[in-house]
């Protein structure tokens, strides 16, 4: 019989500080596309099918499945999902879904547009909280603005209902925006409004700018994605909006992540510990990267064997692409960088072509932090340790 | 919320809270709102603590749970029955465990 000293204590931990160390069988964080489809029609985005979409809504998974692979989840060790789309409160059964996987003890994160939320889902999130920030895009701060984005009449309006509501009920929940067209002149406004929401603590609200591609190849409208794309200068401005925080950011992050990675395929740690598990029920290291070698159909088998089965691929992986090796493999700007096998499948339909506009906005960042001269190139540096380390320590 | 404790009292886990066990922790999430001032934060307790939560049948009252306990753990009967009714209090008061009999 096993005798301690220690006895009854408690204490408060972050879930995060769960686990120590990193294995193929614990699943950390899941996040499950509920749906591909939109009640909104935004110009930039890479994801949404229409609402009204029957053919999408067929091939969507069942109740009943979801509910399976969150049982999956926790039985892994999960503690945080997030539920994202499309938009998950388009589905029927989110409500459902979302008491589901709180009685199983998840933390759930929701990503919206807050146009769905009625007065009984607020009162839902405030009586069974999710115990994480909902997340929300906001278009605009007029309807003109929002709606040049959303592209549908009415949504505005619906989005500020619902913002409301989360607003009275006193749920926590945090603000992004993209930077297009129709809202680049509302930049201050939105982030001195989003800067008071009681989530934010008084952080600078997240804005998309480089654009991701489109998840389902659709050429025609990836024409459409480039063209919203802002330069790396303009880029730039918003980023560095807030020039003294920006810099305190930056080294901390720097301090952490900046370093060549060499020819592994994977360096951002997509698929370890975590997943992401498409609307039709396809299990991948990350919802961006539908490439077939990283599926895993969830109606076949398990999350612990499609866990298992991306593990040794990623971490294994080598790049192969000898401009890949010449440049990217040798920088030491790839913490900055958005380089990874998603990014280059959405853009060229390899895992390992460089894509020249995330190289662009990388390195902009690190001339304007003194990291480089006006026309060294990154994988040509060779004392970075000694950059990194003048930078943080200036 | 009452959290005056008894020793001849039986408690018992709320159905307000889930217990899951990740990694060795043994972790408390609450469900519903207004259980303590957990906020965004998880609550873990340690392997006594834990012995505590699996005998919390709803049938046992503490007194019976302390008698059980110095079995595993060192100590004498009283100072478990000091620890244990100190618990329980806190977790009483945070809405975690419930009264089901005693005064």
């Amino acid at each position: 019989m096993i005798r301690t000293k220690s006895y009854i204590v408690s204490k408060q931990l972050k879930a995060n500080n769960l686990v120590a160390h990193v294995s193929s069988s614990i699943l950390l964080k899941l996040d499950i596309e509920l749906t591909e489809r939109c009640n909104n029609n935004c110009i930039h985005c890479g994801i949404n099918l229409a609402a009204d979409d029957l053919a999408a809504k067929k091939k969507e998974l069942s109740t009943q499945q979801i509910q399976d692979i969150l049982k999956q989840a926790v039985a892994l060790g999960c503690l945080t999902v997030r539920f994202t789309g499309g938009e998950p409160l388009l589905r029927e059964d989110f409500q459902q879904i979302y008491i589901f996987a709180r009685r199983l003890g998840l933390k759930v994160i929701v990503f919206t547009n807050a146009t769905l939320i009625t007065p009984n889902l607020a009162e839902l999130f405030m009586k069974v909280p999710p115990l994480e920030k909902i997340e929300i895009s906001v278009y605009g701060m007029k309807k003109s603005s929002y709606e040049g984005v959303s592209r549908v009449k009415g949504s505005f309006a619906a989005a500020w209902r619902g913002i409301n509501l989360l607003l009275e009920k006193k749920i926590p929940f945090v603000v992004k925006n993209a930077l297009l067209p129709s809202n680049k002149n509302e930049v201050n406004d939105f982030t001195q409004w989003a800067k008071k929401i009681s989530g934010m603590h008084g952080y600078l609200p997240a804005y998309s700018m480089f654009f991701h591609l489109r998840y389902l190849r659709d050429e025609m409208k990836n024409i459409e994605i480039k063209n919203l794309r802002i330069s790396a200068q303009d880029g730039l401005k918003i980023l560095t909006r807030d020039k003294i925080g920006y810099i305190k950011e930056m080294k901390k992050f720097c301090a952490k992540f900046m370093r060549p990675v060499g020819d592994k395929l994977f360096s951002c740690g997509a698929g370890m510990n975590s997943g992401c598990v498409d609307a039709h029920g396809y299990f991948q290291p990350c919802l961006t990267l539908r490439h077939p070698n990283y599926v895993y159909n969830l109606k076949q088998g398990s999350l612990k064997d499609g866990l298992k089965s991306f593990y040794h691929k990623i971490k294994e992986g080598k790049v192969k692409n000898p401009v890949y090796l010449k440049r990217c493999a040798k920088c030491f700007l790839m913490g900055f960088c958005s380089q990874c096998p998603a990014e280059s499948w959405l853009e060229h339909g390899t895992l390992d072509t460089p894509v020249d506009y995330l190289c662009d906005i990388a390195h902009v960042q690190a001339r304007f932090l003194g990291l480089l001269s006006q026309k060294e190139m990154g994988w040509e540096v060779l004392d970075w340790p000694s950059r990194i380390n003048n930078f943080i320590n200036s | 919320m009452k959290s005056k404790v008894s020793l001849e009292s039986v408690y018992k886990p709320s159905e307000n809270v889930v217990a899951r066990e990740v990694q060795g922790e043994f972790i408390i999430i609450p469900i519903t709102s207004g259980i303590g001032d957990m906020g965004n934060e998880i609550f873990t307790l340690n392997a006594t603590g834990k012995a505590l939560w699996s005998r919390m049948d709803g049938k046992k009252n503490l007194k019976e749970i302390a008698k059980e306990l110095t079995c595993d753990f060192t100590g004498s009967l009283q100072e478990i029955e000091k620890d244990i009714t100190g618990l329980t209090k806190e977790l009483l008061k945070k809405g975690i465990f419930v009264q089901v009999k005693g005064s």
